[in-house]
């Protein structure tokens, strides 16, 4: 098996911490929120308020199920727009009130279904990518397991991008990726490499910020080590970025975005 | 018994003489099935004059249409992407860029500039489906970007057309971080509150509807395009049923309340530049 792949199923490994695991885990007196307030709440995106070592912080993040039934309340970790919207309005709340936000990115990507369709799902996430980058708050990311093309962008516009020495992130599944190329999901594995997904890829081509590594064989072997890197590296993050003001904040993350790219002019 | 027999073989004729050459005079309408001579198809916008379809046109026709004759100024039309992760798949994407280049005498999926719609001067983006489905990758999102900036510098207003398949899947997570950077842009852009009409065109899904094309002050779409966020193909794998008719085409989207409007080729350069003389008009 190619390193890639394996990474890969080591990011969607069922024992894996999902975001409730490490809320649970790291942040103090959590209180989660609910709906978007304008059709539904989706149970695919959590979020609420709680302390990350002391400090007050608005925690969001899309949450996969364990069991069967879990996974299908969950809707597999694929949110809907309302998900999206959700996550807005607690984004929003916790700008209002001065209030740092930690987003935790795990989905195989926005569902693709009639009723997300029908609600809004590409209006849902252009909204979130636009309105993320107008927050005058903190704003870290962290991969946890899947970070699944727009799906989790979503929630991914900040300050700072980390990734779980574990996860991916890729503009495609490699199944779906495969499937283009190879007319075959079979060869995903092969996929998997080209796109390079891994959180050393990313790092290379500029576009995360840094890697949290995880214990011995992963997080799913020890989730609560895994918690303390995770709450580790966040500290860490807001401590440096609360040094800055709003506006400055907006422009970090404004700059940080703008360079990504790569191409000349002949 | 037939009544006639033949006596002779036919007289030798080689293939190529034996067919009339119609191919590139005229097209089916895919709309209606009628067979229309492709010059007045040109004369009537690319729509079928009796069912109204409208067909796929290239990024230069569309600024043909859209901007005043002779006042079109192209910017960064040199740049090139120059292929983040080396990507190689059935053929190595260098080599899939070259082919297409050959092919559409373009450097990559759109085409950006400066120029004037009924005497007002705008900046407009238009996307080239033909250049790998439209894909956005670093080289589309960097000259959308600079459009944007220019848009803010010059105080001018932004018209983007959008036709593609979605972030382009050879430049990986780089093309994926396009969609930020573009939207950041244009949170830029509307807190100088410089106007943004978005036109989505036959087909546009994937991250440029869940990006910039969904972010316009007013979203039009042309009649009938298909617009959304997961393509029909991968909806149906999902749900494992047939889509009904209509589904994610402008009209169930303006049904929705997505769109503001869904406004004929013929109708939108008028249109636009309407919305524009309302928004900053003296």
């Amino acid at each position: 098996m190619n390193p890639s792949w394996a990474r890969v199923q080591l990011a969607r490994h069922p024992k894996r911490p999902h975001s409730l695991d490490y809320i649970n885990k790291i942040v103090e007196g959590f209180q989660e929120l609910h709906g978007d307030r304008h059709y539904a709440d989706d149970a695919a995106i959590v979020g609420g308020f709680g302390f990350l070592a002391g400090r007050p912080v608005m925690v969001i993040g899309q949450q996969k199920g364990r069991d069967t039934k879990q996974k299908l309340i969950r809707n597999f970790g694929m949110p809907k727009p309302e998900g999206y919207r959700k996550a807005l309005r607690l984004m929003r709340l916790a700008d209002k009130f001065r209030r740092p936000i930690l987003t935790l990115l795990d989905t195989p990507g926005a569902y693709p279904g009639i009723d997300a369709e029908e609600r809004g799902q590409a209006e849902a996430i252009a909204l979130n990518l636009r309105e993320m980058a107008r927050l005058q708050v903190p704003v870290i990311a962290i991969v946890i397991g899947e970070g699944g093309s727009g799906g989790a962008l979503g929630l991914g516009v900040a300050n700072r991008v980390y990734m779980m020495e574990n996860s991916v992130y890729s503009v495609i599944s490699p199944e779906s990726c495969a499937a283009i190329i190879y007319r075959d999901a079979s060869h995903a594995a092969k996929a998997a490499e080209a796109l390079r997904l891994t959180p050393d890829d990313l790092l290379k081509l500029g576009l995360v910020d840094g890697i949290i590594p995880e214990p011995g064989g992963g997080a799913h072997e020890d989730p609560d080590g895994a918690s303390v890197a995770l709450a580790a590296a966040a500290t860490h993050a807001l401590d440096e970025l609360s040094q800055m003001d709003g506006p400055s904040l907006a422009a970090h993350r404004y700059d940080k975005f703008r360079q990504m790219g790569s191409f000349f002019s002949e | 018994m037939s009544w006639f027999s033949k006596k002779q073989s036919p007289v030798p004729m080689p293939d190529s003489e034996r067919t009339v050459k119609t191919e590139g005079l005229w097209q089916k309408c895919d709309g209606c099935g009628q067979i229309i001579w492709r010059k007045s198809l040109e004369d009537s916008l690319h729509v079928c004059d009796k069912c109204g379809h409208h067909f796929r046109i290239d990024a230069r026709e569309r600024i043909r249409l859209l901007i005043d004759e002779g006042t079109f100024e192209e910017k960064d039309a040199a740049m090139a992407t120059s292929d983040p992760l080396s990507f190689v798949d059935s053929r190595p994407y260098r080599d899939r860029l070259k082919s297409m280049r050959k092919a559409t005498g373009m450097q990559d999926a759109i085409v950006c500039g400066h120029g004037q719609m009924q005497g007002r001067p705008v900046e407009i983006c238009s996307m080239e489906l033909k250049f790998i489905g439209g894909s956005m990758g670093t080289v589309v999102g960097e000259k959308i970007t600079r459009s944007i900036e220019r848009c803010i510098a010059g105080r001018v207003p932004l018209v983007i057309i959008s036709a593609s398949g979605g972030a382009r899947m050879q430049e990986g997570a780089v093309s994926l971080m396009q969609l930020a950077k573009i939207s950041a842009a244009l949170m830029r852009l509307d807190e100088e509150r410089i106007p943004f009409i978005s036109v989505l065109t036959d087909p546009t899904t994937g991250g440029v509807t869940a990006s910039f094309a969904m972010l316009g002050d007013l979203n039009i779409g042309e009649p009938g395009a298909l617009i959304g966020f997961a393509g029909p193909r991968v909806i149906e794998q999902t749900i494992r049923q047939k889509l009904p008719d209509g589904f994610q085409r402008s009209e169930f989207l303006l049904k929705h309340g997505f769109l503001d409007a869904v406004v004929p080729r013929s109708e939108l350069k008028s249109y636009i530049a309407g919305a524009l003389g309302f928004f900053v008009g003296n």
